[in-house]
């Protein structure tokens, strides 16, 4: 580095993405914004103050070492970028696209004190892609330590807790219901915002570090927990099923023909494929569409019923955009694309046409009160406010309750609300049983639920004896046919290396 | 070993077709035999673009390492596996078993009533109470003696059998609820019902035991995506409450079912599901019988043909077990 960066001396302006303009994007499925071009990426890393105590590091709950694999772009060593990414976070073309790094990473960026904060998930989904596009895949040597790991559910929890076992040298196996791996980044995460082929692209890359996916396999009903660690051999099992179980709005006409949850919306139209004619799932799409919730869900299905084809379409949250729990881009974006927002109103009534689907809903203007215990002021219904709004699908985004299935079927104790009780460690109520994600929090983000799936993992470790290694072991001989798995040896790695 | 049966996939051992419109499948999967139990049912996809069709277990070999589905031709998907699915050839995708399994409880003297297709997933529940000791009175309903199946199996494992026919062309003539009042002339001791049919069967027969104040289990298919509580398509209303079939069911008390609610959310998909349908019939008959030569059936069938039922009552498509007018 020539000159000591100040924030006098950086680029000034956040190098913006290349965004689709929003009539030509609400058209179809494919991404809102592009990657970085390469112009892009060395602008912005140009930026970054590469602080000796970085704050960003903090914020992200995996701990990338964001200024270290900024540095590297600014080096135009975009396989250096990503082999530090990858150090901590296999998914970088994931996590650059869904975490929401304007509370987490970039929240703390000092540039953000006077400018506006680097643009460290533009340039880590930048990394990712290119990884993608150029096959990068950073597969360790991993020598087998005979430990079997069963995880539970394909989505990010699992999917993290997967590749850290697996780097540890364990045999690991994830299960998955559906008959695709991926979990919510599959089902739920619409193209627009990740496309299924880079969902796929992460799998592969698991797939390459010896991961085994199992798909069909309902754990619980097929085998339980307890006969994965006895009569399926498995020494730790780790429990990522995320929260799934839709709330609704226990409202009369709740059960109506038209009324769905934003669950089975975004299913049908993501993995069933159901808006495309060759594939045979049907789906259902209203004229004009409402949307309760103001989540990210709730976004997601906004904006997947507008790509769908509906005239237009409505948002309806009970308190105000600045208490929405959705990203602030995307309800920027789903503005821009034309989404109706109606604030502080809450649905009472569903209205039914004769029919059994439902025509109408009743609602009601609400006020903000004190603030509950979240911190956020509850809303309270004014009234005499009652209006009817003319809508012919009701899409239901208003959170989830826990998923009964593992409850029902395991001895694991759970808390008052269904989900499963853990230690600060993860470690669930039955030695060897780890769990993490949505199924112990409820609903969060895709990022946390990989933070936890990676915390588990350490447990997990800890719990099996697993001593964690960074060190970088040279093979013993080199060249031993083919058993080097490919990779060069000068290669940046934190397992073991192996030869067999 | 386990892992390797995990992904031998998921092979169709037998066919058998019981009528031009009802069929049986026996698909290896070892894992599932092993944990099946009655009641509960499974999720298919038949073909990679195919849609995910809920289906009740109909029976289970443990040694066998199978499990066997009762199927009807109703819809696309169903009338497209009729054609595809021979012995030899795999399911896309299966998973399950779903659902909480049917309690079977200490009841003694048990009478478990099918309806059409519903004699299928009766069976194993008829099989499990005879197994506990159970008194066993067994009620098949059908529309016509050419569409009765099973009668022997189902026979079996009963203490005493009534079979309902709607134009009296077996047994009693009438529908099921005929047979449920035989029954509870002769045995007004009788402690549960079990009914398994049509939505309308179903409620007809809830209506028949209530006025004896007779607990009536149903087991309940509505329309559903994953089957893990996920989505939230398949609820229904039991005693005021949304409950979800996939994994809070499917069986209910049927005395606190919401039938209506459940036959116009088995509406919900019907206009799609009619397109769907006459779309792929237009393809399969543009498609020269010479150039794509159906492949010989295990078993002698009927191809299948357009229902003539279907202008009149498109309504009724979702309803696997449609084939039964027992109520």
């Amino acid at each position: 580095m020539a000159k000591k960066r100040t924030i006098r001396t950086i680029p000034q302006a956040r190098t913006p993405p290349c965004e689709r303009p929003p009539h030509e994007r609400v058209r179809n499925f494919e991404e809102v914004s592009s990657s970085y071009r390469i112009e892009d990426a060395l602008r912005e890393s140009d930026r970054c103050l590469l602080c000796p105590d970085p704050a960003c590091v903090a914020g992200c709950p995996v701990n990338i070492d964001i200024p270290g694999f900024i540095r590297k772009i600014g080096e135009k060593d975009y396989r250096g970028a990503y082999d530090v990414i990858t150090g901590t976070n296999l998914l970088p073309a994931v996590c650059g696209r869904v975490c929401p790094q304007e509370n987490q990473c970039e929240a703390p960026c000092p540039v953000g004190e006077t400018l506006e904060p680097v643009a460290i998930g533009r340039l880590e989904r930048f990394v990712g892609d290119m990884a993608i596009a150029q096959r990068w895949t950073n597969i360790p040597y991993i020598e087998p330590n005979g430990y079997k790991i069963g995880i539970v559910g394909s989505g990010p929890a699992g999917m993290a807790c997967a590749a850290d076992m697996a780097k540890a040298g364990c045999d690991v196996t994830v299960y998955e219901a559906f008959h695709q791996a991926g979990g919510v980044l599959k089902y739920g995460i619409p193209d627009f915002r990740l496309p299924n082929a880079v969902v796929d692209a992460e799998i592969a890359n698991l797939k390459a570090l010896g991961v085994k996916f199992e798909c069909n396999t309902l754990v619980g009903r097929l085998f339980t927990i307890e006969q994965m660690l006895s009569e399926l051999g498995f020494h730790a099992v780790f429990i990522g099923t995320g929260a799934g179980y839709p709330k609704f709005l226990d409202i009369a006409g709740d059960s109506l023909n038209g009324v769905l949850s934003a669950n089975e919306l975004l299913t049908r139209c993501n993995l069933m494929r159901a808006r495309d004619a060759t594939y045979d799932t049907p789906m259902e799409l209203g004229r004009k569409v409402t949307v309760v919730g103001s989540g990210n869900t709730a976004m997601d299905a906004l904006r997947v019923c507008l790509r769908l084809g509906a005239e237009n379409v409505h948002c309806i949250y009970r308190r105000t955009k600045a208490e929405s729990p959705a990203r602030a881009e995307e309800i920027h974006h789903a503005e821009e694309e034309g989404i109706q927002f109606h604030w502080l109103t809450n649905p009472v009534e569903l209205l039914d046409d004769g029919k059994g689907a439902v025509r109408a809903m009743r609602c009601i203007r609400m006020e903000l009160g004190a603030p509950d215990e979240s911190g956020r002021r509850s809303p309270i219904p004014i009234p005499g406010s009652e209006f009817e709004f003319e809508t012919d699908m009701v899409v239901v985004a208003v959170g989830t309750n826990a998923n009964p299935i593992i409850g029902q079927t395991s001895k694991l104790k759970l808390n008052r609300r269904g989900y499963i009780e853990t230690d600060p460690n993860l470690a669930a109520s039955l030695a060897g049983v780890f769990a993490g994600g949505d199924i112990v929090t409820g609903a969060a983000t895709v990022i946390e639920a990989m933070g936890a799936g990676r915390r588990a993992a350490a447990s997990m470790k800890a719990y099996l004896g697993i001593r964690d290694t960074e060190v970088v072991y040279r093979p013993e001989r080199k060249g031993s046919a083919g058993k080097l798995f490919g990779i060069d040896i000068g290669e940046r790695n934190y397992a073991r290396v192996h030869v067999a | 070993m386990l892992d390797a049966l995990l992904g031998s996939g998921f092979e169709i051992v037998t066919r058998e077709d019981f009528s031009d419109v009802t069929y049986l499948l026996e698909v290896r999967h070892p894992l599932m035999a092993k944990a099946a139990r009655p009641g509960q049912f499974v999720i298919v996809m038949s073909q990679e673009h195919g849609e995910r069709i809920p289906l009740t277990i109909a029976d289970y070999d443990r040694e066998r390492g199978t499990i066997t589905l009762v199927i009807q031709a109703v819809g696309k998907t169903t009338k497209e596996m009729q054609q595809t699915c021979r012995a030899g050839t795999k399911l896309h995708a299966i998973v399950g078993p779903m659902g909480l399994p049917s309690h079977v409880g200490s009841a003694r003297k048990i009478a478990c009533v099918g309806g059409g297709l519903g004699i299928a997933p009766i069976f194993p529940q008829a099989r499990a109470a005879k197994e506990a000791g159970a008194y066993v009175i067994g009620i098949a309903g059908f529309r016509s003696r050419n569409l009765v199946f099973w009668r022997e199996k189902f026979k079996a494992c009963c203490d005493e059998f009534i079979v309902c026919t709607d134009d009296g062309s077996e047994g009693v003539k009438g529908p099921v609820t005929e047979g449920i009042r035989l029954a509870i002339d002769k045995h007004p001791d009788i402690d549960e019902f079990v009914v398994i049919g049509p939505p309308v069967m179903m409620k007809a027969c809830v209506e028949a035991t209530r006025a004896h104040n007779i607990k009536t289990m149903v087991s309940l298919n509505p329309v559903m995506v994953d089957g893990t509580g996920m989505c939230g398509g398949c609820r229904v209303k039991v005693g005021g409450q949304v409950r979800f079939a996939c994994v809070d069911g499917p069986d209910f008390d049927g005395h606190q079912v919401d039938f209506d609610d459940l036959m116009s959310r088995l509406r919900r998909f019907a206009k799609e599901e009619k397109l769907s349908l006459e779309r792929w019939l237009a393809s399969c008959r543009m498609r020269s019988p010479a150039a794509t030569p159906p492949p010989v059936p295990s078993v002698p069938w009927s191809p299948p043909r357009v229902d003539e039922n279907l202008a009149i009552e498109p309504l009724l498509l979702p309803d696997p077990f449609d084939e039964a007018k027992g109520g």
